[in-house]
């Protein structure tokens, strides 16, 4: 198998950076901000943009991260291996007419974001749902895109993207392996 | 008239010996004896026919579980000579007109001498007495009867009974089982019934009527057979009668011998049987029993079932299983390979014995010149894996792929070679 | 897991697992909408040859709030009134195209036989064999003890190490009390069975007779009752529902007695009066509404789990 390092973890550190900077941007501030995270990456990942809009000294209300369990909501559980269901936690204030943006690893065919907007329906009427991904390798199957994205990564379809963050692996990195 | 020597067979006294059959006869029986064909039988045990004293024929009525013609073939095939057919068929034979038909089906399928046991009751219905005396005087001369697969519960009945047969040195072979302790039972009442949720069969049901029926013979002076033995109580039971003076004879089957209740764990309706599966413990007792006397024979309670019965739920499945093809296996496994008891014991469970309760001269006799020559060598060294189907049209063959030492090399009947190398001869004796 | 048989077939983290899926799928019961689109285009079908409405019920809406289809066999007035057999029936729904079976039988051992003997290869549910076992009724019992004992939102990964529960009432017809037995001892706790000694099959569990001794020196933090059916005593099980009542129901004297922390559970349905005092069945320790809630969160979760397996085995 063949496998090569496409981030590192200081250009791991760098794209989580960004991101939470053009999510401030776009938003004109945090007023209203949400931000879900799906199972399991995509919690650790959103829960590092929070610490980086924390830390810029930003004011936010002590709740406005959550996450967001999609597994009862895919359509594609014929194909692949269900995951284990885990709760879902969305912050008090609800979502109704918040800005929620949606924190996943990779961006693929779309179909998990796609029941991730499932999902967040029953848990409310945001004003506006974004997405903010780390790595978007193309290859999509629904009309969907992301609002936010670490690196761009054209791939082939036999190629496997293998996402690790410190918080579920112990270390920072993007492969990809073949 | 064919003529062949068993060359060098060993006897169940364990001398080796040649030999000669004529006709029908055991005419010599020596040293470096000739004429006719020579078998080579060194190695192989020479044992009387065995003689089967419970067996489900299941003809007339049942012919999709069995029909004389099958029974009798797997009975050769197990080594026997004569089986008993019992009396829950369709309809019942509880009067001269059908056993007399069972008799004459035995006769025309030739593998085997098929002696019908009468109903004591009619339809086995436990309430009035069957025409025991008519079946007696019949063509098939019955000594036997049973309520089989059911009890003849009424004390009044079964009194009656067996006071009546003493006319013709008749006996009653009782299927103990008191119905009202096993209403909607299922398996033996224990640890393991009460784990599977199914309805549990209590030993003292068996034990209760056996006590019963004892003090009911020796209060007669009468003869009492019980079939199935499957507890430890049971032989507790029948031993101290015999101590007593009893006039009682006991069988256990083979199953009961080998088989507990640990089977039907996963609700494999192969394993459900009347009397049902026990304990170790009684197993044990079974055993030790069988060995010092206080049973008196191992009969198969052979009972095909096509395999819709079986190939459902428990609780709609029949009750049986098959045994022809592996009695004298088992009887091996308990009685010789354990080390425990002798070859002239394994010819006493299996032919003297059962032969002399239903009181026949032309079956079980002694190795002799002299006697009819009804037959079965066994090569005893070699070890078989159990095939599930078997020359009995039952397959519910709860020793299915087990390995069972001992096997049937051939079954001579009345001088005829039934079973030849293993083989089913393609047409009975006629 | 590929079928659900027995609670005796679980490992403790299996248990686990399959409880905090069910705490998740309570969730979804409890907001507004109480509809996952995860099973849609899959066939569950509800196999009853005994009737109980509460149970098929149960399963009905678990396997609607999962969008899957249900097809609800009955054996009444159907084929197998004509003496079709168990065998038969369930090959020639699965003709159709089945995903899973929910069978209720009155043989022990039939949702046994059907999913073992090849008869399918679909993942079989047991909602009730005989006087076996009750397999999604343990779960859910223990799902409500979960909830009671270590409160709301605090049960994930926990189990019931310690706990100590009293079953009484019929324990040997009863499939309750094996699949509650099997589980729960699984997930660590201490089980008392209470009986009259005719009710107490041997060998299963620790054994009391006297229901007042066992409250007295056991304390469980669980109690529950059983049903206890009145035909019992025609078979002389016990004499008369009068004495039933005064030496082995839950009256009022006796549950004032017990701690005001004491659970009192009955899997239904109840005959009030008879095993449990009405006011007590009522009372706030009363976990027994809360019981049939839970019923449909564990056959969603239980559903959910066999057929997302399946396909898994499948690929």
């Amino acid at each position: 198998m063949e496998s090569r390092t496409v981030l590192s973890s200081d250009d791991i550190s760098r794209a989580i950076t960004r991101i939470s900077h053009e999510i401030l941007e776009a938003n004109h501030g945090t007023d209203n901000l949400v931000i879900l995270g799906i199972p399991t990456r995509g919690v650790a990942l959103a829960e590092r943009i929070a610490e980086v809009i924390r830390r810029n000294g930003n004011a936010m209300p002590a709740d406005f991260l959550g996450r967001l369990d999609i597994t009862m909501y895919r359509d594609d559980l014929d194909r692949k291996p269900t995951r284990e269901v885990t709760p879902t936690d969305v912050p008090a204030g609800g979502l109704d007419d918040k800005v929620v943006v949606l924190v996943d690893d990779v961006l693929n065919s779309g179909r998990t974001v796609r029941a991730a907007l499932d999902a967040l329906r029953e848990y409310g009427r945001p004003r506006a749902v974004r997405l903010a991904v780390l790595i978007d390798r193309g290859h999509r199957e629904l009309p969907i895109r992301a609002d936010f994205v670490g690196k761009n990564l054209p791939t082939n379809r036999d190629e496997k993207i293998r996402v690790h963050l410190s918080s579920v692996d112990g270390d920072d990195s993007v492969r990809i392996e073949k | 008239m064919s003529e062949f020597v068993l060359k060098a067979a060993t006897l169940p006294d364990g001398s080796v010996a040649d030999v000669k059959v004529s006709g029908d006869r055991i005419v010599e029986i020596g040293q470096g004896l000739s004429g006719g064909e020579i078998i080579d039988c060194s190695g192989l045990n020479l044992l009387p026919g065995f003689v089967d004293l419970h067996t489900h024929l299941r003809e007339p009525g049942f012919e999709q579980s069995e029909t004389v013609l099958t029974g009798s073939q797997s009975a050769a095939k197990g080594g026997f000579t004569a089986v008993h057919a019992m009396a829950n068929t369709n309809p019942v034979a509880d009067n001269a007109a059908v056993v007399e038909q069972v008799w004459s089906l035995g006769q025309r399928a030739g593998y085997v001498d098929v002696y019908p046991i009468g109903a004591v009751t009619v339809g086995l219905a436990g309430e009035r007495l069957a025409e025991l005396g008519s079946m007696n005087r019949s063509i098939a001369g019955v000594r036997v009867f049973s309520d089989d697969g059911k009890c003849v519960s009424d004390p009044l009945v079964m009194r009656r009974a067996l006071e009546y047969v003493k006319a013709f040195d008749g006996v009653i072979a009782q299927h103990a089982q008191e119905p009202r302790l096993t209403e909607g039972a299922q398996m033996n009442a224990g640890a393991v019934s009460a784990e599977l949720g199914l309805a549990g069969w209590p030993s003292v049901a068996e034990e209760s009527i056996i006590a019963r029926d004892v003090l009911l013979a020796q209060s007669l002076d009468a003869r009492i057979h019980v079939c199935h033995l499957s507890t430890k109580g049971s032989v507790e039971i029948v031993r101290w009668a015999k101590a007593q003076g009893i006039r009682v004879t006991a069988e256990v089957t083979p199953h009961h011998l080998l088989l507990t209740d640990e089977s039907t764990r996963n609700y494999d309706p192969t394993y459900k049987v009347n009397p049902p599966l026990r304990s170790a413990e009684d197993v044990a007792a079974l055993r030790e029993a069988l060995i010092d006397g206080t049973i008196d024979i191992i009969a198969t309670d052979h009972a095909p079932h096509p395999s819709e019965s079986k190939d459902c739920e428990w609780n709609a499945a029949a009750f049986g299983m098959v045994g022809l093809e592996t009695a004298a296996s088992v009887a091996q496994m308990v009685l010789i390979d354990s080390g425990k008891s002798t070859w002239m014991r394994l010819a006493e469970v299996l032919s003297h014995a059962p032969a002399a309760i239903a009181g026949h001269t032309e079956q079980g006799n002694p190795i002799a010149v002299g006697s009819i020559a009804n037959l079965t060598l066994i090569a005893a060294n070699v070890a078989r894996k159990i095939s599930r189907g078997t020359a009995s049209k039952g397959q519910n063959n709860p020793y299915a792929d087990l390995e069972l030492p001992g096997e049937i090399r051939h079954t001579i009947y009345r001088g005829y070679f039934t079973v030849r190398d293993g083989r089913l001869a393609e047409d009975g004796r006629h | 897991m590929r079928h659900l048989l027995s609670t005796k077939d679980l490992t403790r983290d299996e248990a686990i697992a399959l409880l905090d899926l069910s705490d998740e799928m309570a969730q979804v019961n409890e907001r507004g909408l109480r509809k996952l689109p995860t099973l849609r285009g899959k066939t569950v079908v509800n196999l009853f040859f005994e009737d109980s409405t509460r149970t098929r019920v149960s399963f009905e809406i678990a396997a609607k709030r999962l969008s899957a289809d249900l097809i609800n066999f009955s054996a009444k007035g159907s084929s197998v009134s004509k003496g079709e057999s168990l065998k038969d029936t369930a090959q020639t729904l699965a003709a159709g195209g089945v995903d899973a079976f929910v069978i209720r039988h009155g043989a022990s051992g039939a949702p046994q036989a059907l999913a073992e003997r090849g008869w399918t290869d679909v993942p079989v549910i047991n909602a009730g064999d005989g006087t076996h076992e009750h397999p999604t009724q343990g779960l859910l019992d223990a799902m409500t003890m979960r909830e009671r004992l270590h409160g709301f939102g605090s049960t994930r990964g926990k189990a019931l190490d310690g706990v100590k529960v009293a079953i009484v009432g019929d324990i040997a017809h009863s499939r309750v009390a094996r699949s509650n037995l099997y589980l729960l001892k699984t997930l660590g706790a201490e089980v008392h069975l209470v009986a009259p000694p005719t009710l107490m099959p041997r060998g299963l569990g620790l054994q009391h007779y006297d229901l007042d001794e066992t409250l007295a020196s056991v304390k469980p933090n669980v109690v529950m009752m059983l049903r206890i059916q009145l035909e019992r005593m025609n078979s002389a099980f016990f004499p008369s529902a009068n004495e039933y009542s005064n030496i082995w129901g839950l009256t009022e004297e006796r549950f004032a007695r017990l701690s005001d922390k004491t659970v009192i559970m009955h899997p239904g349905p109840m005959n009030r009066g008879l095993e449990i005092a009405s006011s007590v069945a009522d009372s706030p320790q009363s976990a027994i509404v809360r019981q049939v809630a839970n019923g449909i969160s564990v056959r969603m979760a239980v559903l959910f789990n066999l057929i997302s397996q399946e396909r898994q085995i499948h690929e």
